[in-house]
């Protein structure tokens, strides 16, 4: 079980969706993934992706940038 | 002990590809999302700069959908490869610059790449005989099957009992009594649809599924093709031209300026990249120049911010000017008299 960072600032959605779905393709169950970016629209879609795929949404949140903690799913 | 087959579906985000892979699930099909990322998608986020459409749903419509079926979505970032279906479109272009035949034959090709990498064995699309004058005719439907490479692989559940039998239904996957025969652009029959499947808050794009479909949007790409000299874009630039009002006062630079607050803030996000302006003795708007001004372009430049600004009918107007290099100074201007911006300046 690893922790990783995935920096999606000033990146327009979906690019941060993208960013983040092609960044768990090369994680293992359990590991965690923290994504940062300013899109608002961000806060809405990688939970929605993450809700369809399975990942489990830890922490969301919501200052100047947007910080998003997933953990992988199985 | 026959294994369910699988179908990858093109998911638009609008109502007749979530109503194909709709009927596909029914069928007992294993069905997964996928849509592409061209850099000129319409899509609510883009929409929600402005104020004005901010109560508008910020939702990625595909996504939506997607969670609706229950069904999972992959989104493809296409915008690199998708520059030559732009730019060279082999069946030229629709009304504006939309190449919707080549798009759909692209799409249509990475599914079945897609389709070949994960081991699914067939596509879904939304498409209908007739409801789109240049991508979604009859004759160009054989078309689209061909150069995407899927040819038989390639149902589309919504019309399949006009078209020749395809793969998944020859194997008995599929049960073509089940599929539908609508043609044509009345869109009732997809409406009576999504209402008994409760499937109702679906999006509703006005034009089309991108940008290009849009007049006006068109309008500024070639504008900035023909200043350029060459057919070329990167990916700020399509972006660019989706917001703001377009000034081209002379062949080599343009000025870009933010309408209200929303797009102000948008714009600010490319402040490192290009040469900016900003009133200071008045509030109004920021304003990036895309090209290469020289000093009078530059002043100019500052004349037509100061006519956009609260100080529009003041003597002067103080503009503020920032270089890539994030260097300041300031210009005091008188604005740009309305009457004589002529009307060609404006992309
Ligand atoms: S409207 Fe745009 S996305 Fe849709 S088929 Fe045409 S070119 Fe492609």
């Amino acid at each position: 079980m690893e922790r990783f960072v995935l920096d999606a600032r000033r990146l327009l959605c979906p690019l941060p969706v993208i960013r983040t779905q092609n960044r768990i393709r090369t994680l293992e169950a359990g590991d965690i993934l923290e994504v940062v970016c300013t899109d608002p629209g961000a806060s809405h879609d990688i939970p929605a992706w993450c809700r369809i795929h399975g990942h489990e949404i830890v922490e969301t949140v919501v200052e100047e940038e947007i910080r998003i903690v997933i953990r992988v799913g199985g | 002990m026959t294994t369910q087959a699988k179908a990858v579906a093109l998911i638009s985000g609008g109502l007749d590809s979530m109503l194909a892979a709709k009927l596909m699930l029914d069928q007992g099909i294993h069905v997964e999302g996928i849509n592409f990322y061209t850099g000129f998608c319409v899509e609510g986020h883009t929409h929600a700069i402005r104020r004005k459409d901010r109560d508008k749903p910020k939702r990625n419509n595909a996504l939506w959908v997607a969670e609706k079926l229950g069904i999972k979505l992959h989104i493809i970032d296409v915008i690199e490869e998708y520059k030559d279906i732009v730019i060279n479109p082999r069946h030229g272009y629709g009304a504006n610059l939309n190449p919707c035949l080549d798009c759909k034959g692209f799409m249509v090709g990475k599914a079945r790449e897609w389709m070949e990498e994960n081991h699914f064995d067939f596509i879904v699309t939304g498409e209908v005989i007739g409801q789109r004058p240049m991508s979604q005719r009859r004759s160009t439907m054989p078309v689209v099957a061909r150069e995407s490479g899927a040819h038989d692989r390639l149902l589309r559940p919504l019309c399949a009992q006009l078209l020749p039998p395809t793969y998944p239904e020859e194997q008995g996957w599929v049960d073509r009594n089940k599929l539908l025969d609508l043609s044509g652009r009345n869109r009732k029959p997809q409406m009576a649809l999504a209402r008994q499947y409760g499937l109702d808050d679906y999006a509703q794009p006005a034009g089309g599924c991108c940008f290009l479909t849009n007049e006006h949007y068109s309008a500024k790409l070639r504008d900035l093709w023909r200043s350029r000299g060459e057919k070329r874009y990167e990916l700020d630039d399509i972006m660019l031209l989706k917001i703001g009002r377009h000034l081209r006062p002379r062949p080599h630079f343009k000025v870009i300026i933010g309408r209200e607050e929303g797009e102000n803030r948008y714009l600010e996000g490319y402040r490192r990249q290009y040469t900016h302006l900003k009133p200071l003795s008045h509030s109004g708007p920021l304003a990036l120049i895309d090209g290469v001004p020289d000093e009078d372009d530059l002043l100019l430049a500052a004349r037509l911010v100061a006519r956009y600004s609260q100080g529009r009918d003041a003597e002067q107007v103080r503009v503020e000017i920032t270089n890539q290099s994030g260097q300041s100074r300031a210009l005091e201007v008188k604005p740009f008299p309305d009457r004589d911006i002529p009307q060609a300046w404006y992309v």
